[in-house]
């Protein structure tokens, strides 16, 4: 049944199968689409056509690659900048957060914590409209109480980048308050001993220990930023973040470039993940 | 009690700002808006009509109580593709493999949702990959119609959720003593009985905060019911994305979202009961 006691041929062996099967599935439709990519043909599934770069480079009336095509290019810099952005404002508030719950005893902390933890309970779409909701109304009320039509509260830039934080930030919060649980507190009080603020111990002490867990807050945030789509529909305006044009396009005009710009992201996802798997087992060797 | 210092503020006010301004806040507009109808005449007046036009247009409801069963039942199967995999990975497989094995598991997780679900939309499609592996084999003749129904619906759920139930599943299982399993099987326990009276109450905390995972990003998801799921396939996300989106009808649509966050939080809750554990323990 486990690795220490003997088990008949045909558990092991079923075992396994199933264990195939399954990375199969996993597997299945990433390789298809990288696979596709390279399709000499105007249509995003079969028949192969034999090998071609047009999905990446042409520029004819008929293709349009996805190094040509502006809009997708100014898509996945969209959403590269609105990444940059959650993952900055996600890893402050959640790394205070972390410190807050983990550090400080204070009255109704038990509600606060709970709240903070809500948008993992919080349907993304539901998410998404609350915040249309009231950042709609916040404007319409500013405007009319004050004559300025503030550009932050209508759908757009900063709407997603806000509506991608109010979860970012969740998740920051849990994997920095992960770390800060092993954190040994006799290093803080040895700080606060020889007169150091509770801010400096915070500051030279407490945060060095959490970097780690910082970083890998920061990419997991933007990662999430990334993806999102649920939320970011409903926030957008009028430049769309890579997964809402793809959304468009699949639903109304595919074409391989899809294929490609797929394959781009599975690529880079693989690779970085496969170099951070070198890296952190040559350290622990 | 101490007085308390700056540095306590400091930590405080970031944190709810963020909670009040972009969680409370726009939870109790979203209510207030909810109850809103505009007459005739252009005027906002409280009114239940909202909630109304819900109960009484059997589309709506029929939907809403499709994508809760239909979320537990794809929460279940997610379970059971995934327990086996959990299990292989932290108790069957050599341990030098077992790392490698679980990175390959979260990249799908990483590449997102709206990539697989297209290279399903691929797979599935009537002259897709399977299709035509099919109809090359001479298992079929003509292409199977799998797209846009709810079996392609089924698949694309699954797939874009079950890998979040892999790890707190794997993280339970780490955690179980391998001599409890040797000690049963010594005193001669069935593989069944090991299963279920050991491995099965042992890991309940990971199942849960697994399948809590699961069941939101199921009833929660656009897109691969949208994309993947045909005309019968109505999911109630969609309904709210039509409300919004489409017909401009915002109160309407407010009224639908208070509706799936309180069913979801009901079902959450209702899992956290029956299985006696707390919000906080499922999230770390």
């Amino acid at each position: 049944m486990i690795r220490t006691l003997p088990c008949s041929l045909a558990y092991i062996t079923g075992f396994r199968l199933y264990m195939v099967l399954f990375y199969i599935f996993l597997i299945m439709p990433l390789v298809t689409i990288c696979v596709l990519a390279f399709n000499d043909s105007n249509f995003i599934a079969l028949p192969w056509e034999g090998f071609s770069l047009d999905w990446f480079i042409a520029n004819t009336n008929e293709r349009l690659g996805l190094f040509k095509d502006t809009d997708l290019m100014w898509s996945v810099w969209t959403s590269v900048q609105t990444g940059f952005f959650v993952a900055l404002f996600s890893t402050i508030v959640g790394t205070i957060a972390a410190l807050l719950f983990e550090e400080e005893q204070f009255r109704l902390k038990g509600l606060l914590y709970f709240l903070a933890l809500a948008p993992l309970v919080i349907p993304g779409v539901v998410l998404g409209i609350s915040i249309l909701l009231s950042s709609t109304n916040a404007g319409m009320y500013v405007e009319g109480a004050l004559g300025i039509d503030v550009e932050l509260l209508r759908p757009g830039f900063w709407l997603v980048v806000i509506g991608q934080f109010s979860f970012g930030a969740t998740y920051v919060m849990l994997l920095v308050q992960a770390r800060l649980k092993k954190f040994d507190r006799v290093l803080e009080e040895a700080a606060l001993s020889l007169r150091a603020t509770r801010l400096q111990v915070i500051w030279y002490i407490t945060i060095p220990f959490l970097r780690p867990a910082i970083i890998g807050a920061f990419v997991v945030a933007f990662l999430i930023s990334f993806s999102n789509f649920n939320t970011t529909i409903f926030l957008v305006g009028s430049d769309p973040t890579l997964p809402v044009d793809l959304y468009s396009r699949i639903k109304f005009s595919s074409t391989p470039v899809l294929n490609a710009v797929s394959f781009m992201i599975v690529s880079f996802i693989t690779v970085a993940a496969m170099l951070n798997f070198v890296i952190s087992r040559k350290k622990s060797n | 009690m101490k007085k308390r210092r700056g540095t306590f503020y400091l930590l405080l006010v970031p944190v709810l700002l963020w909670l009040m301004v972009l969680i409370v806040i726009p939870h109790i507009d979203m209510m207030y808006r909810s109850f809103r109808f505009e007459t005739d005449e252009g005027l906002f007046v409280f009114s239940l009509k909202n909630y109304l036009s819900f109960f009484t247009n059997q589309i709506y409801w029929l939907t809403f109580v499709k994508t809760a069963l239909y979320s537990i039942c794809v929460t279940f199967l997610a379970f059971v593709v995934t327990f086996p995999v959990a299990f292989f990975l932290t108790k069957v497989v050599a341990q030098k493999y077992s790392s490698f094995l679980t990175l390959l598991l979260l990249i799908p997780i990483w590449i997102g949702e709206l990539v697989t679900i297209y290279g399903w939309m691929i797979l599935l499609s009537d002259n897709g990959v399977i299709n035509n592996f099919l109809i090359r084999l001479g298992i079929i003749d003509t292409p199977i119609e799998m797209l846009f129904t709810n079996f392609s619906m089924t698949i694309g759920l699954l797939y874009m959720s079950m890998l979040f139930m892999i790890v707190p599943m794997m993280s339970a299982l780490e955690s179980l003593d391998d001599s409890l399993i040797e000690a049963a099987s010594d005193l001669g326990a069935s593989k069944w009985t090991i299963f279920r009276q050991i491995i099965i109450p042992y890991t309940t905390p990971g199942i849960v905060s697994g399948g809590i995972i699961v069941f939101m990003l199921v009833i929660g998801d656009y897109v691969a019911p949208n994309i993947l799921g045909g005309k019968s396939s109505l999911w109630f996300t969609e309904q709210i994305y039509n409300k919004f989106l489409m017909s401009f009808n915002w109160n309407e649509g407010a009224a639908f979202g208070f509706l799936l966050l309180i069913l979801s939080s009901a079902i959450v809750w209702i899992a956290l009961k029956l299985s006696g554990q707390k919000l906080e323990k499922v999230a770390s």
